[in-house]
C-alpha cells in the first residue's frame, strides 16, 4: 500500500508538472541557443524585463517595510481591531489579479477615480503607466512577508528583547541587533516568495499597464502577445528565462530552510 | 509576566482594568498609522470602490448583469470545475503530504521542490507549460486546449500546493504512539488510517481545500491560452469580467468582481474560523 502511494503521487505529479514543464525547456534549447540569444536581444523584449525588473524591485522593497511593521505590530502590540485587520492582510491572497486590476483602475483612473484625479491634476499619471504596474505588483505580493514572518517572531518570543532592553538598549537598537536577526530566515524567504511572485504577476498588470508594446510591458505581457502572434519560439525563450528564475526561487529557499533546520537540531 | 497575564491577575484580584487595551506607544502609534494608511491606498479603498461601483447601478443592476447568460453561464463554469479540482486536491493533496512525511525513497527531495513549482512559476508561463503537454502538439495525443477539460487542468496545476502544503505539517506533528497504541489493539492499517489518522487531518484539510477552492475561483493567467475563453463554454468568471472592463462596462465588471469577492471574504472567513479551531486544540 505505502509503494502504491508512493507511485499514484510520482505519477500525478510527473503528468502535472515535471512532464510539461521540461517541455517547455526542450521546446526552447531544442534547436540550440541562437534563437534565446536573439530573442533576448530584441529592445522590445530587454525594455520588458526591465520594467519587470523594477516594479519587482519597488514591490519587495515595498512589502518588506510594510510586513516587517505590520508583523510587529500584530504580534508585539495589542490594539483595538488587530484581528480584523489581521484577516485583512490576507486578502490580496484570494482576490483574483482580475479583479486587483480593476479595483485600481476604479480609484486611480485619471477621469474618475478618488484617487487619479486629484494626482492628474498635480501631473501624476498613475494608470497606464509605471506606478499602476508598482501598485499592482505590490498589492499582489503583500501577504508573503507577513506570513513568512509572524510565525518567527511567535516562537523566538520577548525574552531576548526584554533583556537588551533591561540592559539599556534603545527601541531602535534592540530593533536592529535583537529583531532583525531572529527574524533574518523568515524576512529572506519572504523576500524569494516576493520576488518570484512580483516577477510572475500577470492578470492585474493587463488590467492596469494598458499593455502598451514597449512601453507599459511587462514580461509576462510579451510572453502572451508573441504566444497570439504565433511567435512560438520566441514566447518560450522568455517563458523559460521566467520559469528558470521562478524554479531557481524555490530551490534556494527549500535549500535555506534545509540549512537552517539541520542548524537547528545541532544547536 | 506578559500584559496579559498582568491585565487577568488585575481583573482575578477585583481591580480595575489598570493597563490600556492598547499596548502601543507614541513611535509604534504612528508606524500602524502608517502602515494602515498604505494598506487603506493599496488594498480596502480600491476594493471598497469596486463594491460601491457595483451597489450603484442598484438591485436591478446585479440582477440585469448576473442573468446575462453569458456572465451567469461563466460563472457556473468556475464554481463547478473549482469544487470538482478541490475534491480532487483533497484526495490527491492529502496522499502525497502522507507519502511526504511518512515515505522514504530516493528523490523526495525532488518531489518537494516539484509541490512548489506551480505557486512560483508565473500563471502564463503555467500556461504556456500546460499547452506543451494537453495542447494540439501533444506528444501524448491529447488535446484539451479550448475544452471545459482545460479550465479544470489549469486549475489543477495552480493549487497543487495548497492541500499538500497545509496536511503536510499536521501529519508531522501527529503523535506516532497514539497510532502504535491503535495498532497493538489490532487495528488494521487501513482502519488505522480512517479511524485516527484521516479525523485529526480534517481542519488542515479543510482549510488546503478552502484555499484551493479560492485559488482556483479567481484564477485568470493559466488558462487564456488554454482555454480558448469560447463564449457560453470556456470563459471563466475572471475572463468575463476582463471583457466587460475592455468594453468599458465598469458597473457590470464590479458586480461579478463583487461575486468573486464575496467567495473570497467567506474562504477567508472560513479559514480564520479553522485555525482558531486548530490552535484551540494544539
Amino acid at each position: 500500500m505505502r509503494h502504491l502511494a508512493r507511485w499514484i503521487a510520482i505519477v500525478y505529479l510527473a503528468l502535472l508538472v515535471v512532464w510539461p514543464v521540461s517541455l517547455v525547456f526542450w521546446h526552447t534549447f531544442g534547436d540550440g541557443l541562437a534563437p534565446v540569444f536573439a530573442t533576448f536581444a530584441d529592445p522590445l523584449v530587454l525594455h520588458a524585463f526591465r520594467l519587470t525588473a523594477v516594479a519587482t524591485a519597488w514591490s519587495v522593497v515595498l512589502n518588506v517595510l510594510f510586513g516587517v511593521t505590520i508583523s510587529i505590530l500584530l504580534v508585539r502590540h495589542e490594539f483595538p481591531g488587530k484581528r480584523i485587520l489581521n484577516v485583512l492582510v490576507d486578502i490580496p491572497l484570494s482576490v483574483s489579479p482580475v479583479v486587483v486590476g480593476l479595483a485600481l483602475v476604479l480609484v486611480y483612473s485619471q477621469d474618475t477615480g478618488i484617487f487619479g484625479k486629484p494626482l492628474a491634476a498635480l501631473g501624476v499619471h498613475v494608470l497606464f503607466a509605471t506606478p499602476a504596474i508598482v501598485l499592482a505588483t505590490t498589492f499582489v505580493a503583500l501577504p508573503l512577508v507577513i506570513r513568512e514572518i509572524v510565525p518567527v517572531l511567535h516562537e523566538v518570543g520577548t525574552d531576548q528583547e526584554q533583556a537588551a532592553r533591561s540592559l539599556g538598549a534603545s527601541g531602535p537598537q534592540t530593533f536592529w541587533r535583537i529583531t532583525i536577526p531572529a527574524i533574518r530566515w523568515g524576512l529572506l524567504y519572504g523576500v524569494v516568495l516576493s520576488l518570484a511572485r512580483s516577477i510572475g504577476e500577470f492578470g492585474a498588470v493587463k488590467v492596469v499597464s494598458g499593455n502598451v508594446i514597449g512601453r507599459t510591458q511587462t514580461a509576462t505581457l510579451v510572453v502572451e502577445q508573441f504566444y497570439y502572434e504565433f511567435d512560438k519560439e520566441r514566447a518560450f525563450a522568455i517563458a523559460s528565462a521566467l520559469a528558470l528564475v521562478a524554479i531557481a526561487a524555490i530551490v534556494a529557499v527549500g535549500v535555506l530552510r534545509s540549512r537552517a533546520a539541520i542548524k537547528e537540531a545541532n544547536s | 509576566m506578559t500584559v496579559a497575564q498582568l491585565r487577568n491577575a488585575r481583573r482575578f484580584l477585583g481591580g480595575r482594568r489598570a493597563l490600556p487595551r492598547t499596548t502601543l506607544r507614541r513611535g509604534s502609534g504612528i508606524s500602524l498609522g502608517v502602515a494602515v494608511l498604505w494598506l487603506s491606498l493599496l488594498v480596502l479603498i480600491p476594493l471598497a470602490a469596486v463594491v460601491a461601483t457595483a451597489a450603484n447601478g442598484g438591485w436591478a443592476g446585479v440582477v440585469t448583469t448576473l442573468s446575462n447568460p453569458q456572465t451567469l453561464a461563466a460563472i457556473r463554469l468556475t464554481l463547478a470545475q473549482a469544487a470538482g479540482v478541490t475534491v480532487v486536491n483533497v484526495v490527491m493533496g492529502t496522499l502525497i503530504a502522507w507519502v511526504l512525511v511518512r515515505d522514504e525513497f530516493p528523490g523526495k527531495r525532488v518531489v518537494e521542490i516539484v509541490i512548489d513549482v506551480p505557486f512560483a512559476l508565473p500563471t502564463i508561463v503555467a500556461g504556456l507549460v500546460l499547452l506543451g503537454l494537453y495542447g494540439p502538439r501533444s506528444p501524448l495525443g491529447f488535446d484539451v486546449s479550448n475544452t471545459r477539460s482545460a479550465v479544470f487542468l489549469a486549475f489543477a496545476f495552480v493549487t497543487l500546493p495548497f492541500v499538500v502544503r497545509a496536511v503536510q505539517p499536521v501529519l508531522e506533528e501527529l503523535d506516532p504512539e497514539i497510532e502504535q497504541a491503535a495498532r497493538s489493539l489490532g487495528a488494521s492499517e487501513a482502519q488505522n488510517l480512517v479511524r485516527v489518522v484521516l479525523p485529526s487531518l480534517v481542519p488542515a484539510i479543510a482549510a488546503g481545500a478552502a484555499l484551493s477552492f479560492a485559488r482556483a475561483v479567481s484564477e485568470y493567467g493559466s488558462l487564456v491560452l488554454i482555454s480558448g475563453n469560447l463564449a457560453l463554454r470556456t470563459e471563466v468568471t475572471s475572463v468575463r469580467i476582463l471583457t466587460y472592463i475592455e468594453n468599458g462596462q465598469v458597473a457590470q465588471a464590479s458586480v461579478v468582481a463583487t461575486v468573486l469577492l464575496l467567495v473570497a471574504f467567506v474562504v477567508i472567513g472560513t479559514l480564520d474560523f479553522l485555525q482558531r479551531k486548530v490552535t484551540r486544540r494544539g
